[in-house]
């Protein structure tokens, strides 16, 4: 089968692969029918996250169709239309009863910080991933969800990971009535976390990013604000003048350890390897809110260390709150706002590539070329 | 030196006197069942027969339920990467030689591609097809450096050798 093969940091391409095959009673395997590359693929892609192995495939936001199942699948049946959550779940692990369906302890033996993801490095599992013709799904009676009657598949694709990361961004930022929310990074997750925010009764909702034809999107399809922080002086400082010298109520780090704006993170975090990415937004994130805010934070980072003014966070007494999303216990709301145009998570997408032209995708909005917000590879049996 | 536990925490004067289960930061992450404190106690799912190497994390007492099975450890990227997994994700002797491994893995990769007869199209798979087409201007701006940096290297590298074997030439 046809899939994408990482070969090194920046370097990947679409070679012939072998079929993935059950491994596991409660496996299934899917034809892939649509495949999302994500902002945060594109920290294994830049070489950010260790135990990134050549020769493994990317991707963890599929859909597909059912092709073979286990003998102890139950919940779908061959020809299911499905979406995949990003994260792998067993659903009967201690964290996985609490709904934290993120953090499942049965899914990763290489690292107990983090739960098992579809394509995403040896560190969270060591699984091929959703770019791909065909993919292996373990534990298909917990994560994989049959797609409703009448929801597009580019609808669908996105509520695998982006709808939910951000909607979960604004959920754990606690949002009161009327407050203020500042978004750090209009990509995907930002846009959406920027439409959430309203869901949960924001009173302001400001976006900060560099990349203006990112900002100009936000501001159309968040009805937000939105800024370009090369033009302002100290982003901080501006957060600051325009809440009346108090700060945001709220601050959301969407962008992780790809963060632009200054140069001893982007030196140390990205360039030399010296910290787990370039917290940028997160430091920015901790200086605007105000005190007794709440931070946050969905942008990935590494599993080493980051500088972040942590002696602000004590004396300003701020909660930071941080996870990967929770995809199987925020579906089913999700699923509903879809259903009910509250949110349209197929705007995002911009471009779409045969999965053969993988490398172009990944350099596409890796660069941010051509107005790139959100990227589809089409696999060659997609069929639709 | 092994912790300390405390069995009875209710005969712990003021225990729990203040607690309130209302303030709790982490929901609506996280729902409080009655088997949060009951540690590594759950039924576990049948396990996935383990018939590659797979490297566990020395912080979790076996390999889970499930794991991905691409591209187990092998050559000397391998060799870095069973040496990575003998300490736990508190070390850094956990992940810079992780990181070190994914570097060597590369030159691997590689030699891999030309032991089977494939000469990697780095101009393709770097995506500069599309980079041609939307942003040309930085794509040669970053060619030409590359370019300057490798010449100017060969030129030091040549141009050193001359003068040191003229001054050798006269000494003798």
């Amino acid at each position: 089968m046809l899939a994408m093969n990482f070969r090194g940091p920046k370097r990947v391409r679409a070679s012939q692969m072998p079929m993935p095959e059950i491994k596991h009673p409660e496996d299934a395997i899917v034809r892939v029918t649509r495949s999302c590359i994500c902002g945060s693929d594109l920290h294994l892609y830049n070489g950010n996250v260790p135990d990134t192995r050549v020769g493994t495939t990317f991707g963890h936001e599929f859909t597909g169709i059912v092709e073979e199942i286990g003998s102890e699948v139950t919940k779908l049946k061959v020809g299911d239309h499905v979406l995949v959550p990003f994260n792998i779940a067993c659903g009967r692990c201690v964290f996985c009863k609490q709904g934290m369906f993120g953090n499942c302890h049965e899914s990763n033996p290489q690292a107990t910080a983090v739960g098992g993801i579809f394509g995403y490095s040896h560190t969270a599992g060591g699984y091929h991933g959703g770019q791909a013709e065909y993919a292996r799904v373990p534990y298909a009676n917990v994560g994989p969800t049959v797609i409703p009657p009448g929801m597009d598949p580019d609808d669908a694709v996105l509520l695998t990971d982006v709808v939910p990361t951000g909607y979960q961004a604004a959920e754990m930022a606690g949002i009161q009535p009327g407050d203020t929310v500042v978004v750090f990074g209009a990509g995907p997750v930002g846009i959406m976390a920027a439409r959430c925010a309203w869901l949960f009764g924001a009173g302001r909702v400001i976006v900060i990013d560099h990349i203006e034809y990112r900002l100009e999107f936000v501001r159309n399809y968040a009805k937000c604000e939105a800024y370009n922080f090369r033009e302002l002086e100290d982003p901080v400082l501006f957060i600051k003048k325009t809440t009346d010298w108090i700060g945001a109520d709220v601050c959301i780090d969407a962008v992780g350890a790809e963060a632009a704006g200054n140069a001893m993170q982007t030196i140390t975090g990205r360039k030399l390897l010296l910290q787990a990415g370039s917290a940028t937004a997160v430091h920015w994130a901790i200086n605007a809110v105000r005190k007794g805010g709440v931070v946050s934070i969905v942008g990935v980072y590494g599993p080493t260390d980051n500088l972040i003014p942590i002696g602000n966070v004590l004396n300003k007494g701020l909660t930071i709150r941080a996870n990967q999303a929770s995809v199987k216990r925020l579906l089913p709301r999700l699923i509903e706002h879809v259903q009910n145009g509250v949110i349209d998570p197929k705007a995002l997408i911009t471009h779409r590539f045969p999965l053969e032209e993988v490398a172009d995708g990944y350099r596409i909005f890796s660069a941010k070329l051509d107005n790139c917000i959100k990227p589809v590879l089409i696999p060659p049996s997609a069929g639709m | 030196m092994e912790p300390t536990i405390t069995t009875d925490r209710t005969q712990l004067k003021g225990w729990g006197i203040d607690a309130d289960p209302k303030n709790d930061p982490t929901y609506p992450m996280r729902h409080r069942t009655d088997q949060d404190h009951a540690g590594y106690s759950w039924e576990r799912p049948t396990q996935q027969p383990i018939d590659i190497e797979v490297l566990h994390s020395n912080e979790r007492p076996n390999v889970s339920a499930v794991f991905g099975t691409a591209s187990p450890p092998s050559g000397l990227s391998g060799v870095i990467r069973r040496f990575a997994f003998k300490y736990s994700e508190n070390s850094y002797l956990h992940w810079l030689p992780l990181i070190l491994a994914d570097r060597v893995n590369v030159v691997e990769g590689v030699l891999d591609d030309l032991v089977h007869g494939h000469v990697p199209n780095i101009f393709v798979e770097k995506g500069y097809k599309a980079q041609w087409k939307y942003d040309r201007t930085s794509l040669i701006l970053k060619l030409a450096t590359v370019a300057l940096v490798a010449g100017g290297a060969v030129a030091l590298l040549t141009g050193k050798k001359t003068p040191k074997s003229k001054h050798i030439r006269s000494a003798r």
